[in-house]
């Protein structure tokens, strides 16, 4: 493990901040003097503030000089996807509609954090509105991945898990609607989770697609991502979809549990498109399971083939709907062009949309549209039925599923032009948004060109306790979070 | 299901207030007919009987007690307003 402050754990820093080892103010400079070293050939943030983050280093400093501090993420850096509200600081979900954009109030998960003393640390680059696979749709332009900055760190939480990577923070949050939380964790290779839909609040985070949208943690071990969830979770009123469970200390849970447990493997997600790399590392994962006395075994999903189409019709149903908001009149860019109100409507979104945006706004607005609805996104729906009912069968014999995160590595930036190609990088991450369940995804080797690879487990709703455990039992018998890329 | 070649990108466009230039409209319109030609299979799926899954979460018929709470201030709401004047936003003429 590298003595680098940026490099190491919540857990480890949590440590030696409590044992007066090292103050909040001093691994905060360390991050922010990391991140000007690397962030020109990164492009992980937007933007950051860094007198604002040594304010809140300096105040944790003075809680624990006190007495008072309030646990493992008090003092720790932590950024923020830039999807996510934070009082007084930009959001602009990486588009130029919200350039100027200034939040006025703070997300749930950011009162959460700060609650928990966690020095809440800049605005991480993302594909425009997190519609993307790449972080390539971004007005802010590309970032690029850590291990080979000519590839994709992919998307859309792409900031989030290239920042970590890069040691730009300690720990991140991201946003994930069908896989962008995961599958950048994979690419960039670190820990990235997808809590069960309804655990963490949204109030507060931009909205791509409602009832896929969920926000989760971003980190170097599956303890820290414990750590993160912790404090993220929970029912929260102004979230009508949030659910009102009991949040374990999952922290303490992931080393109580022991297994063995009993794992799926998802036939349909070892077929064609799939990176040969990819299937040996995942192969050898599923060995250590087995090796570990769990047993393994292969089940169905049958609707596996339909969630690809099901998602983009949902997705883009959903996106059309809550980006109408943006219109030019109470917030946002705003034409000086227009010649009358409608126009302004026109001409406002016109300029503030990006490409990738502008086509899922009318793909969505399509399916949607009169003489369409049933034929598109009510079978999209009904369909999601089918793909939620596969996955809950599956969990009557075993109690996680493990598959690949990516069917591929980290491709060149710019290799992707064709917008269904990019659509296929979430063929396996997907299906655990439409049927609401939690992923999560830890690294599990290399490829022999050294590009990260992860492994996705996949939980049974709201036991994200046993979720961790698992990934944890992975992750202490091997090596993977000691590596770090040569930057 | 329909054809993608019943996708009538201006009527759509109209629909979604979104003004789009002629090469955008002709490059949406392939691409987005292929994503369509894409989707196309879930018409081979059998849903007879099947009810349809609006979101995933097991809450349903959510309350809030009808009580008023502070929010935000007039200045703190108007904040990015693109125009204002008087504590009110300000747009183009809407009336004649």
């Amino acid at each position: 493990m590298t003595s680098e402050p940026f490099y190491q754990t919540i857990a480890q820093l949590a440590a030696a901040l409590d044992a007066k080892r090292l103050s909040s103010v001093d691994l905060t400079k360390a991050v922010i003097a990391r991140t000007k070293a690397v962030e020109g050939r990164v492009h992980a943030f937007n933007s950051f503030d860094e007198t604002d983050a040594l304010a809140q280093a300096s105040s944790s400093d003075a809680r624990r000089a006190a007495g008072q501090a309030r646990g493992a993420l008090d003092g720790i850096p932590i950024g923020f996807k830039d999807v996510i509200a934070v009082t007084g600081q930009p959001l602009t979900a990486s588009s130029k509609m919200l350039a100027n954009f200034v939040s006025p109030y703070d997300a749930t998960v950011t009162t959460k954090l700060k609650n928990a003393g966690a020095v809440v640390w800049g605005r991480l680059n993302m594909d425009e509105f997190a519609m993307g696979s790449s972080t390539e749709n971004s007005a802010n332009g590309p970032t690029s991945n850590p291990w080979d900055l000519t590839r994709v760190p992919g998307g859309s939480s792409g900031g989030s898990a290239a920042a970590l990577a890069a040691g730009e923070a300690i720990a991140t949050l991201g946003s994930d609607t069908g896989g962008s939380i995961r599958q950048p964790a994979a690419l960039c290779g670190v820990v990235g989770l997808k809590p069960t839909y309804g655990l963490v609040s949204r109030f507060g985070l931009i909205a791509f697609a409602s009832s896929l949208d969920q926000i989760g943690p971003f980190a170097r071990t599956v303890e820290d991502a414990a750590i993160v969830l912790g404090a993220i979770a929970g029912y929260d009123e102004r979230d009508s979809t949030s659910f009102q469970t009991e949040i374990p200390d999952y922290r303490v849970d992931l080393k109580q549990r022991q297994g063995p447990w009993k794992l799926g493997i998802p036939k349909e997600y070892f077929g064609e498109g799939l990176d040969p790399e990819i299937a040996a590392a995942v192969e050898r994962t599923i060995a250590f399971y087995k090796g570990q006395g769990c047993e393994i075994k292969e089940v169905s999903l049958p609707h596996t083939q339909y969630c690809l189409d099901t998602y983009y019709v949902i997705a883009t149903a959903e996106a059309s709907s809550n980006l109408a908001r943006y219109d030019g009149i109470r917030y946002g860019h705003r034409s000086q062009n227009a010649s009358d109100i409608v126009d302004l409507y026109f001409k406002s979104r016109a300029e503030g949309f990006g490409a990738e945006v502008k086509r899922r706004i009318i793909l969505g607005t399509y399916v949607l549209s009169s003489g369409y609805y049933d034929a598109y996104y009510l079978r999209a729906q009904k369909v999601r039925t089918l793909i939620r009912n596969d996955f809950l069968a599956t969990f009557r014999d075993v109690d996680a599923l493990i598959t690949p995160t990516s069917p591929m590595p980290a491709f060149k930036i710019g290799e992707k032009a064709d917008p269904l190609a990019l659509y296929l990088c979430d063929i396996y991450t997907i299906g655990v948004n439409l049927a609401g369940l939690p992923g999560i995804s830890v690294p599990c080797g290399f490829t022999k060109s050294g590009l990260p690879i992860g492994a996705q487990l996949i939980g049974q709703p709201f036991r994200e306790s046993e979720l961790l455990a698992i990934a944890h039992a992975y992750e202490q018998a091997h090596d993977w979070k000691n590596k770090f890329p040569a930057l | 299901m329909s054809a993608p070649a019943d996708l009538n990108i201006d009527h759509v466009a109209t629909l979604a207030r979104l003004a789009l230039t002629p090469e955008e409209k002709a490059k949406f319109a392939q691409q987005i007919g292929d994503v369509l030609h894409h989707i196309e299979q879930l018409k081979k799926v059998d849903v007879s009987g099947v009810e349809p899954t609006a979101h995933a979460a097991p809450v349903f018929n959510v309350w809030a007690d009808d009580v008023s709470k502070p929010g935000l201030s007039v200045e703190a709401a108007l904040k990015n307003a693109p125009a204002q004047r008087d504590h009110m936003v300000v747009v183009p003429k809407v009336v004649e």
